[in-house]
């Protein structure tokens, strides 16, 4: 046993196992993605960059219930509602902190109205901190730009919830 | 008095445009191999490695170098400014120093010295200088260790680096390295001496403080060893000096076991390629085993890198010496007797 360990040894036998072995995964297929020219899969139910969205009239969906600024467990929704000439009740402010957002999803599953989601769009990195701190128009116009994903999205993922 | 001055003139232009004629080459060697180096690394690991900047991610290495050219040369307070800015100086030096003697093709070296090899295992002695005063003059404890564990592993596997060159030595009769690759002609050395071209094979990755044997620059242990406190061009002087190093030890195993620039066989179509060409393809075939070495091999521990060695090595290589000579001394093919 020790001769056959000493043979192995000099012989360098397990180099040679290694070095076919690393020779075999130098021709695989590589497992990363040219990333900014090629994209990963993503699922229906991603959580990315957050969306006001509108009903096809053109009305904005939220009716200011405060249930998604309630329901934030950082805190980063900040809602002010009144009441508009025709009665209904709608938001004055609608502002989303994303640097406090943890994009756990939970606006999106408390909203009666489907009208805040988290839409697929993960590239949204600014040069400055203000950037980030989203307010109604910023979100609605997120909405009018991503409205066809973000409805084929909830409709593929609607018999799951 | 003019006509002195102008000849003198020449002459050192005539120099200077050798020297440039081997430095612009062998940075361009560099750049290249530092590119195929994380190329080779990142295939194995199934990425694929710098491809964004230039075709193929080719400018990503100078990318790099133009970076670390704007970054501030940081000098730790502690430390000794002087020495601390000429150890890689001198380790970048030496290493391009070395390549005057290494014959690309018959006859195109620009020193072709008598004791080529003899020049060349000095030289690569001395590369231990810088690493040490960088270490020392950083006043820190990282680059510290990192230079101790550089400078005893580079001493201990030079002493069998060269006793395998004595063996080679002992097959050709000359130190001239032009006659070192003639005398290969009929076989290259390495089937005769396959051992020792193993053992110098793994000896030149000790040397050169490559993976596995990166211990001065284990980053888990020791930062990045003597290293640690350098930025900016100095760091790029120690990296340049690095791999030149490496372009080195993957020369001096063509020449002294892959027969240099002879092809692999004397027939037409192969011997009409230039001999500068064959060199280069082998001095790539060798960097390529390099940079597998470091993707497939785990780093060394440290006394089983002095154990290989000093108990390994050392007795292999001075075993193989006695053998040489003896089988040349009882056959009569010793050359020169």
């Amino acid at each position: 046993m020790k001769i056959i360990n000493f043979l192995k040894s000099f012989l360098l036998l397990d180099f040679l196992k290694a070095f076919y072995l690393a020779q075999k995964y130098f021709f695989r297929k590589k497992a990363t993605i040219n990333y900014p020219f090629e994209k990963g899969k993503l699922s229906p139910r991603f959580r990315g960059e957050h969306a006001l969205r509108r009903y096809p009239s053109g009305e904005e969906r939220c009716i200011g219930c405060k249930l998604c600024e309630a329901v934030c467990p950082a805190q980063a929704i900040t809602i002010e509602t009144q009441p508009r000439d025709d009665g209904t009740r709608r938001t004055l402010r609608y502002d989303i902190d994303m640097v406090k957002c943890i994009y756990c999803g939970l606006c999106e599953e408390s909203c009666p109205v489907d009208a805040i989601v988290q839409g697929p769009n993960f590239e949204f990195t600014t040069e400055t901190r203000k950037e980030l701190y989203y307010t109604k128009e910023k979100l609605l116009e997120n909405g009018d730009r991503w409205e066809t994903v973000i409805a084929e999205n909830l409709e593929a993922d609607a018999k799951y919830r | 008095m003019i006509s002195l001055a102008q000849t003198y003139f020449i002459e050192v232009m005539t120099i200077i445009l050798y020297c440039l004629l081997i430095f612009v080459p062998l940075l361009l060697g560099v750049v290249m191999a530092l590119y195929a180096d994380r190329k080779i690394w990142a295939a194995v690991q199934k990425r694929r490695g710098p491809n964004v900047v230039g075709p193929y991610g080719l400018f990503q290495v100078p990318a790099d170098g133009l970076k670390f050219i704007f970054k501030e040369i940081i000098l730790p307070d502690g430390s000794d400014k002087t020495v601390f800015l000429i150890a890689p100086i001198i380790t970048l030096a030496l290493s391009i120093t070395a390549w005057a003697v290494v014959p690309v093709q018959a006859g195109v070296v620009l020193a072709n010295i008598n004791v080529g090899i003899l020049y060349i295992f000095a030289i690569s002695s001395l590369g231990v200088y810088g690493i040490l005063m960088a270490g020392w003059s950083s006043n820190s404890k990282y680059p510290f260790f990192g230079a101790l564990r550089s400078a005893a592993q580079m001493v201990s596997y030079e002493v069998s680096i060269g006793f395998v060159i004595i063996t080679v030595l002992l097959c050709v009769g000359s130190l001239n390295l032009t006659e070192i690759v003639m005398a290969q002609k009929t076989m290259w050395f390495f089937i005769p001496l396959f051992p020792m071209f193993i053992v110098f094979f793994i000896s030149a990755l000790a040397e050169t403080n490559r993976p596995p044997f990166d211990l001065p620059e284990a980053e888990s242990e020791l930062v990045a060893g003597y290293q640690t406190e350098y930025s900016g061009m100095p760091f790029v002087l120690f990296l340049f000096g690095e791999y030149i190093n490496i372009l080195l030890m993957c020369a001096m195993t063509t020449i002294l076991f892959l027969g240099g620039w002879l092809p692999p066989i004397d027939i037409y179509p192969l011997n009409a390629v230039p001999g500068f060409v064959w060199f280069l393809l082998k001095v790539i075939f060798v960097f390529y085993l390099f940079a597998m070495v470091k993707a497939f091999v785990p780093r060394y521990r440290y006394d089983q890198l002095m154990r290989l060695g000093w108990k390994v090595f050392l007795p292999l290589s001075l075993f193989a010496v006695v053998a040489t000579s003896s089988i040349l001394f009882f056959f009569n093919l010793a050359p020169g007797m």
